[in-house]
């Protein structure tokens, strides 16, 4: 051990670069960078495979319901009958999943026991993994014949409404039914994006609304709802992505047609995804092109709905 | 209508643990009480357990009596939420609702009551709290723009016009001023002298400058030993117990001499 001198002036630091910094920053600037690639390539792989077809087609992409697409010279396609299934059926599912999912949440976060909360929001969580191909066979096999009667009974009782004028589906696999099954597997994102906001409500609101004589109901509606709403929207968009975007399930619950129909009774609405992964093994000529422009249309619908999610959700955040 | 709280032989538990140990004590009508001591003595703890609010704790309960005038507050076909209404409380964080107007936050609590509000009748309760709570002046030009625009001062007057606006005839408050600048505490102070008028006032606070401003009865709470439980040491007029205390302990605090 040396007695320590009066101490020198260090040189400046020099400004030397580490090797592992250098590496990790590398690395994560790599990741940041090959999604964008990704997302472009994906868009420029839609757009490039599906001009050959958009080019060739004689009908009105947007508007017509026809597909004669696995042809060698002049396919007719549209994919307005398909865009319109899919949103209706997606619109069915964030329609019954939401409710659902925010009674969930309320339920796990204010009303059960604590016991009983941790082992509801993991049965929720559960349900996230479930495959599809499983919704798909639940659906077919299971539930599609549970609502055969009830079908009938709401054609009976409620004809006259539109949406649900007879005769029924004699299969139920009708676009409510695909609606429903979407409806269970959207329900555990849009629980768990609920839960998460009611968790973090500030305990002054909840306390200033129970000290002046608010009920539990009462409670939630004057300081849990109003501070939740972006989460509960958010979430809900991002279920509705995922509701567009589903395919095997939708594929194996609804028939192929091209039809566009309010009625949620009978068959004859198709999907995006669903149609693509019923005609890709078939197609020929034209028909795969036309398949990847309409990929190419889900692909901006699902984009336009996640970022209206975002957009709903950042703007919440600066409000509270 | 003030009402006078009596409480007898009242222990409050968090889960197997004594928090507050067999608190007796009469709280006056049209008057302020202010509950001093250090921090975790229990003095919060046993003010929410005069509107049951130290119920929304997992795991907290009282034993004892706590009587609002002839009303067994703890009697088992006593509804929380409408000791709640009697009994309003205001916390040492201003809470009120951020998605809300000042207007709607004046309103929220006497909404719960009353849904079918006038529109005419529910513009004088607004006018009548804001007013009541020295804050009518500076607010009446921008009634429904969100309450979390105000100052931190303000707030607090706004969370004080909501609970006054659900008529009670207690206000508890716990800290009111603790995370207010002086001009803004001295203002809660003004209008605490003026609330006493129509109400029972109960107020914990850590100022000790505050409790002798502002009460008329003062209650000194200490722990007898760390991890033991809170108790109360003594009560008095407040005079009194900042000149001649009749407990060392409790002269020893007032002049900052602690344990």
């Amino acid at each position: 051990m040396t007695t320590t001198d009066a101490p020198t002036v260090a040189p400046p630091p020099k400004g030397r670069r580490r090797i592992g910094d250098v590496v990790f920053a590398g690395l994560a600037r790599g990741s940041g960078l090959l999604i964008l690639v990704i997302l472009a390539g994906v868009a420029a792989f839609l757009i490039v495979q599906a001009w050959p077809s958009l080019a060739a087609n004689t009908a009105n992409f947007i508007t017509d319901r026809s597909w004669d697409a696995n042809v060698r010279e002049n396919p007719a396609f549209g994919v307005g009958s398909l865009a319109f299934g899919t949103v209706l059926a997606a619109a069915i599912a964030l329609l019954l999943a939401t409710p659902v999912a925010i009674g969930i949440a309320l339920f796990i976060v204010y009303y059960a026991p604590r016991r009983l909360a941790a082992l509801l929001g993991y049965l929720v969580d559960l349900l996230a993994a479930i495959p599809s191909v499983v919704y798909g066979l639940w659906g077919i096999g299971f539930l599609a014949p549970q609502l055969v009667p009830v079908y009938e009974g709401l054609a009976r009782n409620l004809g006259w409404i539109p949406l649900f004028a007879g005769p029924a589906s004699t299969s139920a696999r009708t676009i409510l039914t695909a609606g429903i099954v979407l409806a269970v597997m959207i329900l555990p994102i849009i629980t768990a994006m609920s839960r998460d906001v009611f968790h973090q409500v500030p305990q002054g609101h909840r306390e200033a609304a129970l000290a002046m004589g608010a009920t539990r109901w009462e409670m939630i509606r004057l300081a849990v709802l109003p501070f939740g709403k972006s989460g509960i929207v958010g979430g809900a968009m991002l279920g509705m992505g995922r509701a567009l975007g589903e395919t095997m399930a939708v594929a194996m619950i609804l028939s192929p047609s091209l039809a566009i129909s309010w009625n949620l009774l009978q068959s004859g609405n198709q999907t995006i995804a669903g149609h693509i992964a019923l005609q890709y093994p078939e197609a020929t000529g034209y028909g795969v092109s036309a398949l990847i422009a309409a990929g190419l249309v889900l692909f901006a619908i699902t984009l336009v709905v996640n970022m209206g999610a975002r957009y709903i959700v950042a703007r919440g955040n600066k409000e509270s | 209508m003030a009402k006078r709280i009596d409480v007898s032989g009242l222990h409050v538990y968090y889960g197997d643990f004594l928090a507050v140990e067999d608190v007796s004590m009469t709280i006056e009508p049209r008057s302020v009480t202010a509950f001093i001591g250090s921090s975790g003595c229990g003095k919060s703890t046993f003010l929410r357990t005069l509107n049951r609010m130290h119920e929304v704790t997992p795991g907290a309960r009282a034993e004892g009596k706590v009587l609002l005038d002839d009303m067994d507050i703890y009697a088992p076909d006593v509804d929380p939420v409408l000791v709640r209404s009697e009994v309003g409380m205001v916390f040492q964080k201003a809470n009120p609702f951020p998605t809300m107007s000042i207007y709607d936050n004046v309103l929220a609590g006497a909404r719960l009551n009353n849904r079918r509000m006038s529109r005419s009748a529910a513009d004088d309760l607004v006018e009548e709290s804001l007013r009541g709570a020295n804050l009518w002046e500076e607010v009446k030009d921008r009634l429904n723009k969100p309450g979390s625009g105000l100052s931190g001062g303000q707030q607090q007057r706004l969370c004080i016009a909501r609970a006054t606006a659900v008529r009670p005839s207690v206000l508890l408050m716990d800290e009111p001023c603790s995370a207010l600048d002086p001009i803004s505490t001295l203002a809660i102070e003004d209008l605490i002298h003026k609330l006493k008028e129509e109400y029972t006032i109960v107020i914990v606070t850590h100022n000790m400058q505050q409790a002798a401003r502002v009460s008329d009865r003062t209650a000194f709470f200490n722990l007898s030993a760390p991890g033991k439980p809170g108790k109360l040491i003594e009560m008095g007029e407040t005079n009194k117990i900042f000149t001649r205390p009749d407990k060392k302990e409790t002269e020893n605090y007032i002049t900052g001499r602690f344990g």
